[in-house]
């Protein structure tokens, strides 16, 4: 027979809670955060024995050169000093821990410091184009590549951003948009196609839509280069751009709101008019920025379909039209360092745009569909507040006539506390 | 069709009841909730009582569309149909376009590293691997920059500038090409040859990393073979593809649940512990996916890389030396003195291009869709 267990029980003491006679008063928040004198100071020093040691295998061995090997180079080191000093007072798993976290933060760093480099050089080389007012007043028809900055501009290059966007847009944003809300709206097997196909074009090479444009509208329709071929590829670079978010956006539509709708009695397209379109508006409107930023941005298409030209070209339909970033592209491949400066103020205006675009698109779609403005929502219930008096007004009115009809005035009193008293 | 969104039952007893619930509706105002409630409920119950011995069959539901409903309908699949009409003519055009120069080429398009259709002697051997190269050197800077930054802004960063940082990197993927080019052109290609010449002369061994004309030893030797490269081209395509990256990353990351998060904090987890075995795992999905949207962008990526690359018509190995070519940069380079033959060679190249990339995206979304729960965003 095996021992009983209540033997063990016997066993087994009670469990006491230890007390501390000497402990001083309550208890001290231990701070569990926070940086120690000795964290900074393994960092301060690895940081300055790795910066010294890269410059001494700089300077004295000559291992590498240029400013970012050595910062490089630098970095590898720190980390190597970082974790011996770490490991010397904590365990594996906190020097794994500081490691990843000084990573993580350089890395990162990295990334938005690459940003800022993009910016700043584009406007720092920018600067000296952007700073002769000819530069937005003139095209490059009257100079030449040896001429300096005081003459010729991108107005050309302007302009036909402009047109060929608006041209874009005009086909995509009803077409994208019909079509997104056909996917959402008559879900079945042809839409699954249509969504499907859709989704596979947005992976389609920009370039491979300048191609397409190039090869059926100049090649085989025999329409020369023009800003309207250059709209139509860029119109199939955007298009499945446009409808894929819009989808989405159209999808996130609360379904009880249109339910409502149909209960309430409204006919399908009354609904999408009424009630699904104003609810994802916000939502579509960045959809459309976003696509319009793409569109903007894109030099390949342009590059195949519109041809190139130094001259101001207000007619899309005829001549060849020039966009911003197909006019920075063709200056910066000229040696002329005037040239390049055009180049740089061409790519600063091209950025201006975008970033326009993009705040914009920050602007008006920060908020999910439904979601109101303050603005908004003081509308609708200042709205809704007239409403609630024309009834009342309606309904007081009904009251008095029928009143006066029934000519009872006894209850004529309480009838008027009633309506007084009653909440709006 | 349009009863599929209306309850099935949404009309069934306001025929029946209309003559009682007028009044009350009418009169409500005088009327405590609770009685309406009341009412509602003894009306329902009598009602589904009634409802057996009643004998009536429930009324058939019919939907007439009305003229203005059939209207938007055949409208918005009109819509539907053009755009499935442009988005297959594309495709279809690339496909009989490209027929043509393929079937002269046969399988050689796939083998020949010279480019040359009119005379016979062409093929995408050399641009194709010129392609994957630089797609591959992007995505290899790229993705652990996009892992460090999306854990920083998911992680790491202040609650106070998550917001704003968010939006630099949206805005960083939202920056033209062409910028980008100019930027690797300029600022990049000069300060970046310290490094290449570096790393080949440490790291030579390695073959990718070996440059031929290049002797570590000579103290006069140029760095002039370092421009241009594969190397210098990727790296700008990295920092284009890795804000893409970012995005989706970091979207995955913020999903992953706090009260995992917690539990392994409160079991003794570093940050780093939490984020190894809570954060990654439940955001691997998100990080294949956005690494894979950044792959399919990386390899149609055109302006950027012919602005930097010295094209080359042979398989350059060499990731650091000068000379590289991608499909898109053929395609630009090419398709202005094209005769028609080559402008159908230029469309077999594009349509391998297109077919690679689509399969790329594809993986790509079904990987984030699985990855999700719900409805999927950009």
């Amino acid at each position: 027979m095996p021992p009983m267990p209540t033997t063990v029980l016997d066993v087994v003491s009670p469990t006491r809670v230890p007390v501390n006679p000497e402990l001083p008063g309550p208890e001290q928040r231990r701070s569990t955060g926070g940086l120690r004198r000795h964290d900074v100071f393994a960092l301060l020093g690895s940081v300055l024995a790795a910066v010294g040691l890269a410059s001494w295998l700089q300077n004295q061995l000559f291992a590498f050169q240029g400013v970012l090997a050595f910062i490089i180079v630098a970095h590898a080191l720190f980390m190597l000093f970082y974790a011996v000093l770490i490991g010397l007072t904590e365990s594996a798993p906190v020097v794994v821990d500081k490691l990843v976290t000084t990573l993580v933060h350089s890395l990162g760093f990295v990334m938005l410091l690459a940003l800022a480099a993009v910016v700043t050089f584009t406007f720092g080389r920018g600067w000296e184009a952007l700073a002769h007012v000819n530069f937005f007043t003139q095209d490059m028809s009257n100079a030449g590549p040896l001429d300096p900055l005081t003459a010729g501009g991108v107005l050309h290059g302007m302009a036909g951003t402009l047109i060929m966007i608006s041209i874009a847009l005009a086909i995509s944003v009803p077409l994208g948009i019909t079509t997104a809300v056909f996917l959402s709206e008559f879900p079945g097997r042809y839409a699954a196609v249509v969504r499907t196909v859709v989704e596979a074009m947005t992976a389609l090479p920009s370039i491979v839509a300048g191609l397409f444009i190039y090869a059926t509208i100049i090649l085989g329709l025999g329409i020369e280069r023009s800003g309207f071929a250059a709209s139509c590829a860029v119109t199939v670079m955007m298009l499945p751009i446009i409808i894929r978010s819009a989808d989405v956006v159209l999808r996130l539509v609360p379904g009880n709101l249109k339910e409502a709708a149909f209960a309430l009695g409204s006919s399908r397209w009354r609904t999408v008019w009424t009630v699904t379109l104003p609810t994802a508006r916000s939502g579509l409107t960045t959809a459309v920025v976003l696509g319009t930023a793409r569109g903007i941005g894109e030099t390949s298409p342009v590059l195949l379909t519109a041809g190139l030209t130094t001259f101001l070209n207000l007619n899309p339909f005829s001549g060849p039209m020039v966009s911003l970033p197909l006019a920075t592209f063709a200056f910066v491949k000229s040696p002329e360092p005037s040239m390049i400066a055009r180049g740089f103020g061409s790519a600063a205006v091209l950025m201006l745009v975008v970033l326009v675009l993009f705040w914009l698109a920050r602007v008006i779609g920060g908020r999910g569909p439904g979601q109101l403005t303050p603005r908004q929502n003081r509308r609708i219930t200042e709205n809704s507040r007239a409403l609630n008096y024309r009834y009342l007004a309606k309904d007081v009115s009904i009251q008095r006539a029928s009143r006066a009809l029934s000519a009872e005035g006894k209850s004529r009193r309480s009838a008027v506390q009633r309506t007084k008293g009653k909440p709006s | 069709m349009s009863d599929r969104t209306t309850p099935p039952d949404a009309d069934r007893p306001a025929n029946r009841d209309e003559t009682r619930i007028i009044p009350v509706v009418s009169g409500s105002r005088d009327l405590l909730a609770t009685e309406i409630l009341e009412l509602i409920l003894t009306d329902s119950v009598l009602d589904q009582a009634d409802a057996p011995d009643s004998g009536v069959a429930p009324r058939r539901l019919t939907t007439r569309a009305s003229t203005q409903d059939r209207v938007f309908e055949w409208i918005s699949r009109g819509a539907g149909t053009l755009v499935l009409t442009i988005m297959s003519l594309v495709g279809l055009f690339l496909l009989i376009q490209g027929n043509q120069a393929l079937s002269v080429a046969g399988f050689d398009f796939f083998t020949t590293e010279a480019w040359d259709p009119n005379s016979g002697n062409f093929g995408i051997a050399a641009v194709l691997a010129g392609t994957i190269l630089i797609a591959l050197t992007a995505i290899v800077l790229a993705v652990p920059l996009a892992v460090a930054t999306a854990l920083y802004i998911s992680e790491y960063a202040p609650r106070a500038i998550r917001q704003v940082l968010t939006s630099i990197v949206d805005l960083m993927a939202a920056v033209p090409s062409v910028v980008y080019g100019l930027w690797g052109m300029f600022l990049l290609e000069p300060n970046i040859l310290g490094v290449s010449q570096w790393i080949s002369t440490y790291f030579g061994w390695i073959p990718a990393f070996a440059v031929t004309g290049f002797d570590p030893n000579d103290p006069l030797a140029s760095p002039t073979v370092f421009t241009a490269s594969t190397f210098i081209a990727g790296i700008v395509v990295a920092l284009m593809v890795a804000p893409i990256a970012t995005s989706i990353m970091r979207e995955a990351f913020t999903q992953a649940p706090i009260g995992e998060r917690e539990a392994a904090l409160a079991l003794g987890a570093t940050k780093w512990g939490m984020i190894r075995s809570v954060v990654l795992p439940f955001g691997r999905g998100g990080m294949i996916g956005g690494t894979m949207l950044g792959l399919g962008r990386a390899l149609g990526e055109t302006i950027a890389v012919y602005l930097i690359i010295s094209p080359v018509f042979a398989v350059q190995p060499h990731i650091l030396e000068k000379g590289s070519n991608s499909i898109s940069a053929l395609i630009a380079l090419r398709y202005n003195e094209a005769s028609p033959f080559e402008i159908s060679a230029l469309m077999a190249a594009g349509l391998a291009l297109f077919v690679m990339t689509l399969f790329v995206n594809f993986g790509a979304s079904i990987i984030i869709a699985k990855s999700r729960s719900g409805a999927s965003s950009d």
